[in-house]
This record gives C-alpha cells, structure tokens and sequence, in this order.
C-alpha cells in the first residue's frame, strides 16, 4: 500500500496560522479538502524567537520566527481536532534536536486521528541556530526520514522537505525517496541574513527561479523521485512553471502574508487550466 | 458573540484625502469592513511592491455616505509605505484587508473610563468613546502629542467625552508634559473603573501602570510590527502573563493588539 502525494496546491508549512486564520480568506468551501501543512511543530512548547522576526526586502522576506509552537501535547489537544473538523487534510510539519525526537513524533502523530501524513523539516535555513538536528550531507536528512517513516503508518505520505540547494539538492532528494519518503519538497527558505547580519531565511518570488532550478535538476536526474514545489508561488504563472518542470504540487507560503486570498484564487484557476489543457 | 465578524479581503477606494496638521486622513470604501468594525479594530493595506502589509488603526466609520459605507485612516508618513499611502489621490484603489484584531472590550455597567492617546495612535479612542457614552459611561480623553501638528483634534469628542485634557510635549497646545506626568492625577480626577490606553509602547505602558496603582482595569493597543496582520504570519511577538499565570508570547495582530495592560510584560518587549 503505497501513499497518496498531496496536491496540486498546498498551504506551505508556518504560512497559514494555525488554520482558522486563514478560514475567512478560503472562499465557500473553507479549508475542507485543502492540503494543509501546519507550522512545524517539536516535542515541546517553544515561544520563537525576539523581534522583529520578519523583515521584508526587495522580492520577498527574510523571517527567523524560531518556530514558534505550542508542543506536541497542546498541539494534539487544540489545533489538530479543530483542523480536521473544518475538513482539512493535516498534514503535520515535525521539527526536532534529535533523530530520536523525530521518531518520537512521529509515533504520537501515528497515532493522533485525522493526521493525513507527515512532512519532515529537515531543511531549515538556519537550524543549528534554532537547535535542530543539523543536516550537513545527504544522509543526515536521509536517516531523518528513515527514522520517521519507521514509525509511521506506510500508507500515509513522509514528504521529505529540503534546502534549495541545487549543489546538494539531487543527492538529498534521491536519499530521502530512498529512504522512505513519498515525495520530496523544495524546498524551504534560502539562508540569508537580516540587515544586521542576524541568520534567517529568504523567501518570497525572489526565490521561485532558485527553487525552480532545483526542482528541474532533480526531476531531470531522478524522475522517479516525486517532487512537490515551494518558494515564491504567487499565482497561476510561478505555479505552472513548476508543474511543468516535473512537480506534482505547488506550495504557497509568503504570498498568503501579502494576499491571504491567494490560495483560493490559485485552486480555481489551476482547476480551470487543468480543465482547458488538451 | 453571535453575528459573524470574519475580516475580508478586497480593494477599496480612496473617497476623500485631506492634510490635517502632520497627518494625511484617508476616507476609504471598503465593503464589508465598516460593517463589522468594533472599536480597536486595525486594518492591513498593500503597498505595491512590497510583500509585508501595513497596518493602520480605523478611526472612524460611517454606515452610510454618498459612497456607502467608508472608513478613515490617519496616516503618519514614516517610510516608502506610508508615504505611498498619503499620496493616493481620490479614486486611487487600495487593497484592504479587515477588520483584524482583537477590539477593546467593553464594560458591562455604566462605570466610568479614561481614555489615553498619543499621536495617531489615539485614533481607535474616538469610536471608543462614542460606543462608551451609549452604554452611559462617564468618558474623559487624554489626548496627547510630541507638538500641535500630531494631536488628533479632539473637538468631535467633545460630544461623546465629559472632559478632555490635551497634553503637549514642548506644550504648543494644551498642556506640557507626558503622559507619565498626568495620567495618575487624571486617574484620580475622573475617579475611573477603567483605562483605555493606545500609543508608543511608554505611552501605554505608564497608562497600564496608573490603572495598576489605582486599582482600575486597564486595556493597551499594542503596536508590535505586524508583516501580514492576519496572524498567518507569527511575526509580531507579544510577551504577556496568560490568564492561567504562565508566561506566553502571543500574536500582537490576532491575541492582540488590544490586550488587559497588566498581562503584558513590558520588559520582555
Ligand atoms: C496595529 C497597528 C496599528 C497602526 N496604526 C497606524 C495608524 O493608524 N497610522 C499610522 O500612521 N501608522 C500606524 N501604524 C504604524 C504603521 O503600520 C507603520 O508606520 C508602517 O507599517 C511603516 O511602513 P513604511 O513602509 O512607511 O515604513 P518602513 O520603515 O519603510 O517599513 C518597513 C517595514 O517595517 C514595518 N514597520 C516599520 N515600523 C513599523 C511600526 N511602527 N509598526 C508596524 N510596522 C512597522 C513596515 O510594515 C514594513 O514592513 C500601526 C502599526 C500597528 C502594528
Ligand atoms: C513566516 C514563515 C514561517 C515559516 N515557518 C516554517 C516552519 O515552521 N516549518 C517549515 O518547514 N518551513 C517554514 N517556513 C518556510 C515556508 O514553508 C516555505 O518553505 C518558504 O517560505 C518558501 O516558500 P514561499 O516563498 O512560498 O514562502 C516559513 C516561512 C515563513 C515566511
């Protein structure tokens, strides 16, 4: 029994709230059916990081949040039941210091009901900074995921989120898939700096053709790997570019700060295009 | 509360743009967004160009113009954003994004309230204090400004408030003095139950401080940057003592911006 890769549109992880905050913005049909990929969560509460933690800058944003999250235990309690009333398919963000926490995490959301998969964030900009497992070559994130999928019901999808890193992006991409993952995402937000030389994240349209590179390479060298794309996904066009360079998903995240109703567009109109393709 | 006040997401029109000492005050439509507007309430605008959302409180709505219902702004120009702001011109389109936020509460009995403000930060006190006078509570407003160019006019509140102090820092109009100066004698004058505080985080937090020291409740808008303004985000910290005593940090546009002033730990900000 093999899982379902999620798609075509996506709510990409820490971009959409906890959900309800992104309900009135959804259109008639709210978050019911919609891909969600929550902020990512760890074993315990952590408050994130000082302000500011976004600042904007030409194409995008640079942000170090710190993952700002209840903990697993609050998380399951709250957040959780309320996203899968409203229907939505959970797909539960995990972030962790250790292999064993992610395992861990991994056990409990097996058993959470409504959690629909898994996606592993193996590839923060700056984790060493915010006191993840560090993932410096290809099999770091791949015994990551090796670990997780272990622990996780087999019919429900691992995706293996990743750097944009297109030096390094293939052989992670074939480990993880070999690894268990049931597709791969790229990717997360590029390592970059705040004005004070404070480590963050880059992400935003200035980051789609450096995202889109990635996923061209990668499909190119390892078309079985399945890909789902994110970085600067803003409307029909940058989501395209990547469904033609051989993703099966789009996921959007900066573009939902600047235009909360982005996603609503964006599935009509990928429906649309579907529909008038030959 | 029963009726739906679910913010949306439309373009809206400038109505009518006029300069007002240091400030530019925006009349905008924007459907749905003055229809379920409470007082406290902010809105997110989009600067072309730019990926984050400005935020700015509302200052009034009108149910009904010759336009339909419109809401104004005031805008104090302090980078490329604002100052885009400021100078659209009657019939520009804006993309506006509300109500957001957490209003001020209001008390259930008749009690009487000090509203505190500065700069344009005072703006969400007005439709406050119309909303305070119809419940029957006694209202004074402490309005308060570096110099006469950034004092909003408080001679409309003159209907809803029982007295207005204006306070000046280099004492060009009003008073001289800050906040901090006068806000404990004013406490004590106007005997209030309640203080309602919206400034610069000093300004807000000695207001909070007063209420503390003479045993009144206090409520503070807190202005922490807000990148989207609707709580997708999780970029505008907000350190407060939760209600079961631990020590959270919140979202300032969606917790907040309107919080009881003695949860915030002002020291962590
Ligand atoms: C809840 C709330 C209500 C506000 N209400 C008003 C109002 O009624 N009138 C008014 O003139 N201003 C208001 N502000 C402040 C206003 O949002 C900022 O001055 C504005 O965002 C600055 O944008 P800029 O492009 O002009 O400046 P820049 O300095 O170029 O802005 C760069 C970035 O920093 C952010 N930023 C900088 N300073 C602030 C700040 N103090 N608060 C929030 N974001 C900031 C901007 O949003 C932008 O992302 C409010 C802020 C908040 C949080
Ligand atoms: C404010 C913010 C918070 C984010 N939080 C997370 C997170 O918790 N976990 C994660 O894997 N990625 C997180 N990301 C990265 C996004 O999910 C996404 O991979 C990245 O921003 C690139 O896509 P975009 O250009 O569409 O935003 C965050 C990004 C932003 C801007």
């Amino acid at each position: 029994m093999s899982a379902r890769v999620p798609g075509p549109v996506m709510v990409a992880a820490g971009c959409g709230g906890t959900g309800r905050e992104l309900e009135p913005y959804l259109g008639p049909a709210g978050l019911d059916g919609l891909d969600f990929v929550t902020r990512s969560i760890t074993l315990d509460a952590r408050p994130g990081g000082p302000g500011p933690r976004l600042v904007e800058v030409p194409g995008g944003i640079v942000n170090a949040v710190g993952l700002p999250n209840p903990g697993l235990e609050h998380f399951l309690a709250t957040e959780l039941p309320w996203l899968v009333r409203a229907g939505a398919r959970v797909i539960v963000s995990i972030a962790g210091a250790t292999m064993g926490e992610y395992a861990d995490l991994a056990r409990r959301l097996s058993r959470a009901p409504g959690v629909a998969g898994l996606e592993v964030n193996v590839g923060a900009p700056d984790e060493v900074g915010v006191g993840l497992f560090e993932v410096r070559e290809p099999y770091h994130s791949a015994s990551v995921i090796a670990a997780v999928r272990r622990e996780f019901p087999a019919d429900r999808p691992v995706l293996a989120k990743l750097r944009p890193d297109v030096s390094r992006i293939v052989e992670g991409a074939r480990s993880c898939h070999e690894a268990g993952a049931t597709a791969v995402v790229v990717g997360n937000a590029v390592p970059a700096a705040f004005p004070d030389g404070r480590a963050g994240g880059l992400s935003g349209p200035a980051i789609a053709p450096i995202a889109l590179r990635c996923v061209a390479t990668v499909h190119q060298t390892v078309p079985e790997v399945p890909l789902i794309a994110c970085g600067g996904v803003r409307d029909a066009a940058s989501a395209t570019a990547y469904l033609r360079a051989g993703a099966s998903a789009v996921q959007v995240g900066t573009a939902l700060l600047h235009d909360p109703t982005t996603l609503a567009r964006l599935r009509a109109d990928l429906e649309t295009s579907h529909q008038e393709d030959p | 509360m029963a009726e739906s006040r679910a913010p949306v997401h439309v373009t809206g029109e400038v109505v009518a743009t006029k300069r007002i000492g240091g400030y530019r005050h925006l009349t905008l439509t924007a459907p749905g967004v003055p229809e379920s507007f409470r007082a406290g309430n902010f809105v997110a605008v989009t600067v072309e160009g730019h990926v984050a959302r400005r935020a700015l409180w509302v200052h009034r709505v009108r149910a009904s113009s010759a336009f339909g219902p419109t809401l104004d702004v005031v805008v104090e120009t302090r980078g490329s954003g604002t100052a885009w702001l400021a100078a659209q011109p009657v019939g520009a389109r804006v993309t506006i994004t509300g109500p957001l936020g957490r209003p001020f509460a209001l008390p259930k009995d008749p009690v009487s309230c000090l509203l505190v403000g500065e700069g344009y930060a005072a703006a969400p006190l007005f439709p406050l204090a119309e909303r305070l006078r119809e419940r029957g509570c006694q209202v004074s407003l402490l309005v308060s400004a570096p110099d006469e160019a950034h004092l909003l006019s408080a001679l409309e509140a003159r209907r809803s408030a029982r007295s207005v102090t204006v306070l000046t820092a280099d004492g060009s109009v009003g008073q001289r003095g800050t906040v901090a100066d006068h806000v404990d004698d004013l406490l004590v004058r106007s005997n209030a139950d309640v203080v309602y505080a919206a400034g610069p985080t000093a300004v807000i937090r000695a207001a909070a401080a007063a209420a503390e020291r003479a045993g009144a409740w206090s409520q503070v808008a807190v202005e922490v940057p807000t990148p989207c303004g609707t709580g997708l985000c999780h970029g505008c910290p907000l350190p407060v003592v939760g209600e079961d005593g631990v020590d959270r940090v919140i979202r300032a546009c969606t917790e907040g911006p309107v919080v009881r002033g003695d949860r915030v730990r002002w020291e962590a900000m």
